[in-house]
């Protein structure tokens, strides 16, 4: 599966949460395609999952089924918790 | 080594500023000074955080304004301003800003070493509270030597 993480440029918070995803991947021994990208590459058919923040998801055009929405990216349990759930529900 | 761009040239801490739009701008100033970036830099960031909120607000008291490559950087960079009383970026969850940290990236490549050891910066919550506390440019460095 492919999991793109989205911020505004592509090139900073983006980065960071993608880290994080492959971090947490790791640690719950998931296995799945990671990048990074701005808002505007992020069309719906282009990964499985989205992962970005609240200030983005609203004009995203992301269906909510492959959406996971970030308070804090810096928050790594957070993020544990929703691509948990994520997994469990797919 | 996050000490290689964050140095006594590359940080500032201020009791207070007015608002978001100069946070960034005084943040931004060592960076502007070595022509790493262009002022139209700031600019782009203060557009597209008008055209959709403040993007770059990462975390709880912690911002990092950046733009795109081509949107006025010509090196790699790095420079942060601490404002001591924190400000406020209109971001619901996150304010108030204290370590506001712009990035100038000038491609899609070279900053990625710099951003993972920000990251882990970012994500050690007792070196964060220590930073945002903060009283001297030393004791921030103290902090950032370790990454």
């Amino acid at each position: 599966m492919k999991i793109m993480a989205v911020c505004g440029s592509g090139l900073g918070s983006s980065f960071m949460v993608e880290l994080n995803i492959k971090k947490v991947l790791k640690k719950i021994n998931k296995e799945a395609d990671v990048s990074h990208a701005d808002l505007a590459s992020a069309t719906p058919d282009a990964a499985d999952l989205f992962i970005m923040t609240k200030d983005l998801a609203a004009s995203s055009g992301i269906p909510e089924d492959k959406l996971i929405v970030l308070n804090n990216i810096i928050d790594i349990s957070d993020l544990e918790t929703k691509l948990v759930a994520y997994f469990d529900n797919h | 080594m996050l000490s290689s761009w964050l140095t006594h040239q590359t940080i500032n801490i201020v009791d207070s500023v007015d608002n978001w739009k100069q946070a960034v701008r005084l943040s931004a100033i060592p960076l502007l000074e070595s022509d790493i970036i262009s002022p139209n830099y700031i600019q782009a960031i203060y557009q597209m955080h008008e055209k959709i909120g403040p993007y770059y607000v990462l975390a709880p008291g912690i911002a990092m304004p950046h733009a795109r490559p081509e949107e006025g950087v010509n090196k790699l960079g790095l420079s942060m301003l601490l404002v001591k009383n924190g400000v406020s970026f209109h971001s619901e969850d996150n304010d108030p800003v204290y370590l506001i940290t712009v990035l100038a990236a000038p491609d899609n490549n070279s900053h990625l070493q710099m951003l993972t050891e920000l990251a882990e910066l970012f994500s050690a919550s007792g070196d964060m509270q220590a930073i945002f506390q903060a009283d001297s440019i030393e004791q921030i460095l103290s902090i950032i030597n370790k990454y």
